[in-house]
């Protein structure tokens, strides 16, 4: 094979725009408007690259994405790793290489292309700007209901017959999916864009794809659709070939002859499966040097040749269609499938991909030879005719099947040159009629594109997930706090001072919330207003506690479960007035506890006259706790009366804190002295900063998580997993039997949450004090310590090391725990079981004496 | 110092990055949650829009509809309290609910020409003329984060939770970075 | 992506709304008088039928309503949305 440029004709080459490239470390010249595959042909170039499985010579195959043969690598401008030759646009200084069909990753990749995604919506989206695309956008325009047409269509430049008519050029479709969503790639110059369309009706106009026959030596380079070769004189003007010989079984041949001599070339031979000639092989060693041809009668020819076109039919390319459900059917005149008709009514199938246009073909898969072993059906999977009649003799009898041990199909073309050519070559081996099972579909994205693209700008970590934080956070980061990911918000884990790590730090917190005073941004928990005058029957049964008889002014602290039983979020309800609380949830729960209210109150309990309105962030929380809080809170200034007797444990009072409004909660999550300060978010930062001026000690997370657990205070979703009742937990207490019906009741009383061996929540202390269990830690038995391990009878949900208690101490779940408090039950070390003994989940001031300060 | 002195914004550093995409930080807008039967609604103060997505405005107050029986009252330069103030008092013969949210978004506004252009990169709905334009608002997402959306003349103001404020920002300024200043 | 006609705010795609599974299960008025099996058939026993089915969507990123839905299971097509109280559509 020896292409070159033909001194005139190229449709879409810009003749006065030279292109500079590389490829495989040499220099060549291309022209504005070729691909990498028109520039490599006409610059003489054969062999593009090797095959992925048995390292064969491959070149350039089709003109179009259909292409299963030259892969690249292409470094510069962009970096992708692997891409057919024939959707690479020539822009200067382009450096690819080929690649076998397995890219490979550089240790160090370049910077891929930037790419966005966009949105748009349009009443009419024409994919392929054909003859029968461009005609149906043009009947589009003007319709009544038609006014956004968008046309998209993979050449660099094209224009619509309508200047009212949209175009996105260097442009394809990935996927059709349901309601007339497209999502399209946009191969820009400076970046690349991923569309989400929604249009109102589609019109798939993608033309037909050629298919091959095969025959032996047909992955030769310098075999080539027969098409193609047409294209490149007519597209590009390069002359794949001088002596050509055309393979054919239908008349679409005729034209590419015509331009082939044309361009100066020579047909060499028309080998034409109706007049019962065929190809048996093709001869060369790195390129086609002849072709082997079989008459009817049984005679041989041998004919030199440097380029072979192949016409084994033409296939409508429907494969973005068959996975939003068009059906196929055969068809005997065309020799292949065409869209029957079913599939959603928005979509329309026009021109050749409906089969429209095709012409009359014979049935022809294969040159029979005794040895198919080049007989190459799916090249980019290097896998033969022999490959699939071997798996046939296997006992496969499904086209399906055929797919998964063969992979043809599974390749990037995924399956466009080989799928009909399988398809035909399983019924025929298994006696069953042409069509009597078609093609395996192609999966969106029928086009590849790199993971780039899909990632667009959201790239991590803050335009991947957002990063949220408090309006205290800028105070938090100069603290030189570390942050830990609650959800998506960052929260304080704790805030070393110096060199210290983050046991000291933990320590060092810890003893200031229990000697002196400390305080923690809370700001994260959800808060909802829940008004009306049905609100607290409605929270009555929301909760497992009563609500509706919290006194105004007053705090009541509650469970909900789901409807199965299981403790699913806590928080606290306060009551503002006679028909308003503000409840409060976990961090994780906001949106969950908002929803499932939202649902109750709109789907089942319509006629409760309730409200909710979230307003979790419209408050910043401050919980400033210790001996010393009341001590802090006074020194930024207050007009509310701190001390105990006038400010009970579990009440609320409204007022001012430096200089603000404020409303400060006497709640505990330490169990000590504690003050939450509820401050307009806008107000948070003034208000902490006088808080740390005042001398409070900042803590953070991970402090609260153990001053808790010594209190033996639950996490919702540390100490519990949706599997735990409150009576689990030993808050049998909070489910109030006298109230009427609440979410989850009627599931405390199934057999399986009344079980005596339910896992309950407990204390676990090691006998030595320094040792601390991982948090997961699986417990057993003393008689699960054997050669043969287990069953486990429960595992640590909260471990930490106590500065308070001075010892380490863990809280678990264990079956049937309370009644085993003081025995013995163990863990499995590296080499011999480690006692540990079962404890009352409170360690710490089991009479809360502390919380009054 | 008074309470007004001491309130900090969210935003209120990133005015350099807004600017970038043609969009400023409207500061301590008050903004007040409404909740009551629409078969009541002719009790408000001013017109409460019934149909779907669409706002009310005048000089000093703009309703949005956020659901049947939900709006978001604004007072640009007003207080707070005046409005739920305002509304209590209308309203207080029926079951309703007035709460101060002011704090609880924040709000920033889009005023280039190719602000549509620009959120078309973000933001699901359709937002051509014949769907979108003065006198709507919608509640929907801009990337990963709810924001409320609404058109006056020549700007698109956003309302989003102060939690995701700095990532709607810097998600508008990457599409910016990447596609230049204006889009094609 | 489903485009789902919310039936205030009209069609929206389906990354604004959260499913809420079978429709037309009503909170039992009495739950104390079910026996245990009557119980998690409430609990945990859903219809699922190839063809219409009546399901319930919410519109969380949009006006945060309830709304009910038939669609179709095997092709995905809404046969009509429909406010909660409302007739579903034929």
């Amino acid at each position: 094979m020896s292409g070159r440029r033909l001194p005139e004709s190229g449709n879409r080459i810009d003749r006065s725009r030279s292109i500079r490239f590389t490829f495989d470390g040499n220099g060549y010249e291309g022209f504005e408007g070729d691909t990498l595959a028109s520039a490599l042909l006409a610059n003489g170039v054969d062999v593009v690259c090797r095959s992925p499985i048995l390292g064969r010579p491959r070149g350039v195959y089709s003109a179009g994405i259909e292409e299963p043969s030259a892969f690249v690598e292409v470094r510069e401008p962009w970096f992708e790793p692997i891409v057919p030759a024939t959707m690479v646009n020539l822009v200067d200084g382009l450096d690819a290489s080929g690649r076998p069909g397995v890219g490979v990753l550089p240790a160090d990749p370049p910077s891929p292309k930037p790419g966005v995604h966009r949105h748009a919506h349009v009443d009419v989206l024409v994919i392929g700007h054909g003859r029968a695309g461009s005609e149906s956008a043009a009947e589009a325009f003007g319709a009544p209901g038609s006014q956004r047409i968008l046309v998209v269509d993979r050449l660099p430049w094209f224009e619509a017959r309508e200047s009212g008519v949209r175009t996105l050029p260097r442009t394809t479709a990935l996927g059709i999916y349901d309601d007339g969503f497209v999502v399209l790639h946009e191969r820009g110059t400076a970046y690349d864009t991923l569309w989400h369309v929604r249009a109102g009706r589609v019109v798939l106009a993608t033309g037909a794809h050629e298919r091959p026959i095969a025959f032996a030596n047909d992955d030769l380079p310098g075999v080539m659709l027969a098409g193609a070769l047409a294209r490149y004189v007519r597209d590009h003007g390069v002359l794949p070939g001088e002596r050509a010989v055309l393979f054919t079984t239908n008349d679409s041949t005729a034209a590419v002859a015509d331009t082939l001599t044309s361009a100066g070339a020579v047909i060499a031979a028309v080998v034409d499966v109706r007049e019962g000639w065929s190809v048996a092989a093709a001869e060369g060693t790195t390129s086609v040097s002849a072709v082997r041809l079989v008459g009817p009668g049984g005679e041989t020819r041998t004919v030199a040749a440097d380029v072979v076109g192949v016409s084994g039919g033409w296939n409508p390319a429907i494969q973005l269609a068959r996975a939003i459900g068009v059906g196929l059917r055969f068809d005997e005149e065309l020799a292949t499938y065409v869209p029957d008709g079913t599939g959603p009514e928005w979509l329309m199938i026009v021109g050749e991909a409906a089969g429209d246009g095709l012409p009359a073909t014979d049935a022809f898969w294969y040159s029979p030879a005794d040895d198919l072993s080049t007989h190459f059906v799916d090249l980019q999977r290097d896998q033969t005719v022999q490959d699939v009649l071997d798996a046939v003799e296997g006992g496969l009898r499904s086209v399906e099947h055929v797919k998964r041990a063969t992979y043809i199909g599974t390749a990037i073309d995924q399956g466009r040159t080989s799928g009909t050519l399988t398809a035909e070559i399983v019924n025929d081996a298994l006696g069953m009629a042409l069509g009597a099972q078609g093609p395996t579909s192609a999966r969106p994205p029928v086009v590849p594109l790199p993971f780039s693209v899909l990632a667009g700008i959201e790239r991590g970590p803050a335009l991947l997930d957002p990063v949220r934080t408090t309006p205290m956070h800028g105070a938090h980061v100069e603290h030189g706090a570390v942050f830990e990911n609650v959800g998506q918000w960052k929260r304080p884990r704790y805030f070393p001072r110096d060199e210290e790590d983050l046991d000291d730090a933990l320590a060092r917190e810890c003893v200031a919330v229990r000697t002196t005073a400390a305080a923690l941004d809370a700001s994260t928990l959800g808060k909802i207003e829940v008004v009306g005058p049905d609100a607290g029957v409605f929270l009555d049964r929301m909760y497992t506690n009563r609500m509706s008889n919290v006194a105004v002014g007053s705090i009541r602290y509650g469970l909900m479960l789901g409807f199965d039983g299981m403790v699913f979020d806590d928080g606290v309800a306060m009551r503002l007035a006679e028909d308003r609380y503000l409840v409060t949830t976990t961090t994780g729960g906001a949106a969950p506890v908002l929803d499932r209210f939202e649902e109750w109150l709109q789907t089942e309990w319509p006629e409760l006259r309730v409200y909710c309105t979230s307003v979790t962030e419209q408050w910043a929380v401050i919980a400033v706790g210790g001996p010393g809080a009341s001590g802090i809170v006074r020194t930024i200034g207050t007009d509310v009366d701190l001390s105990a007797a006038s400010f009970p444990w579990m009440t609320w009072r409204e007022g001012t804190v430096a200089g603000v409004p404020c409303r400060i909660c006497r709640v505990s999550f330490t169990g000590e002295l504690s003050f939450e300060l509820h401050v307009s978010a806008w107000h948070g930062h003034h208000v902490w900063d006088a808080v740390l001026d005042a001398g409070a000690v900042p803590y953070g997370t991970e402090a609260m998580h153990l001053l808790r657990a010594e209190k033996g205070y639950i996490i919702v979703g540390q100490d519990t997993d949706g599997t735990v009742t409150p009576d689990d937990l030993g808050m049998g207490w909070i489910v109030n039997p006298s109230k009427g019906d609440f979410v989850g009741k009627r599931s405390l009383v199934r057999p399986d949450t009344m079980r005596p061996d339910r896992k309950q929540l407990v204390g676990v202390i090691t006998d030595d004090a320094g040792l601390l269990l991982a948090e997961g830690t699986q417990l057993v038995a003393e008689s699960g310590t054997g050669a043969t391990p287990g069953p486990g009878v429960g595992h640590v949900t909260s471990s930490y090391r106590s500065p308070t208690l001075g010892r380490t101490f863990a809280l678990a779940l264990v079956s049937g725990g309370r009644e085993l408090i003081g025995e013995r039950v163990f863990t499995l070390g590296r080499t011999e079981p480690i006692p540990l003994r079962i404890v009352d989940p409170v360690l710490y001031d089991r009479e809360d004496e502390r919380r009054d300060g | 110092m008074t309470a007004e002195v001491l309130a900090r914004s969210p935003l209120q550093d990133r005015s350099d990055d807004l600017a970038a995409v043609a969009g400023e930080l409207v500061p301590f807008l008050a903004q007040v949650d409404l909740r009551v039967d629409p078969a009541h609604a002719e009790l408000a103060p001013y017109p409460l829009p019934l149909e779907a997505n669409t706002a009310w405005h005048d000089r000093d107050r703009s309703v949005l509809w956020l659901g049947p029986d939900e709006w978001l009252v604004l007072s640009s330069g007003g207080s707070a309290q005046a409005v739920v103030h305002e509304l209590t008092t209308a309203f207080g013969g029926t079951h309703h609910s007035v709460v101060d949210v002011s704090a609880n978004r924040v709000a920033l506004a889009l005023t280039g020409d190719d602000r549509v252009d620009l959120l078309s990169h973000v933001c699901p709905i359709d937002l051509d003329p014949r769907a979108w334009g003065p006198g709507r608002c919608a509640q929907t997402m801009l990337g990963r984060a709810q924001v409320i959306l609404f058109e006056r003349n020549g700007s698109t103001p956003i309302l989003v939770r102060p939690s995701f404020a700095d990532y709607v920002v810097d998600l508008l300024r990457e599409v910016r970075r990447v596609t230049g200043d204006v889009g094609a | 992506m489903l485009l789902i006609r919310c039936p205030w705010c009209g069609p929206r795609d389906e990354i604004e709304f959260r499913y809420g599974g079978q429709a037309g299960l009503t909170y039992p008025t009495e739950p104390e008088a079910l026996s245990d099996e009557e119980w998690a058939d409430y609990l945990f026993l859903r219809d699922n039928p190839k063809g219409p089915f009546h399901e319930r969507w919410f519109h969380t990123a949009g006006c945060r309503r309830w709304f009910n839905a038939v669609r179709d299971t095997a092709t995905h097509r809404f046969v009509g949305t429909y406010r909660i109280g409302e007739e579903p559509p034929a």
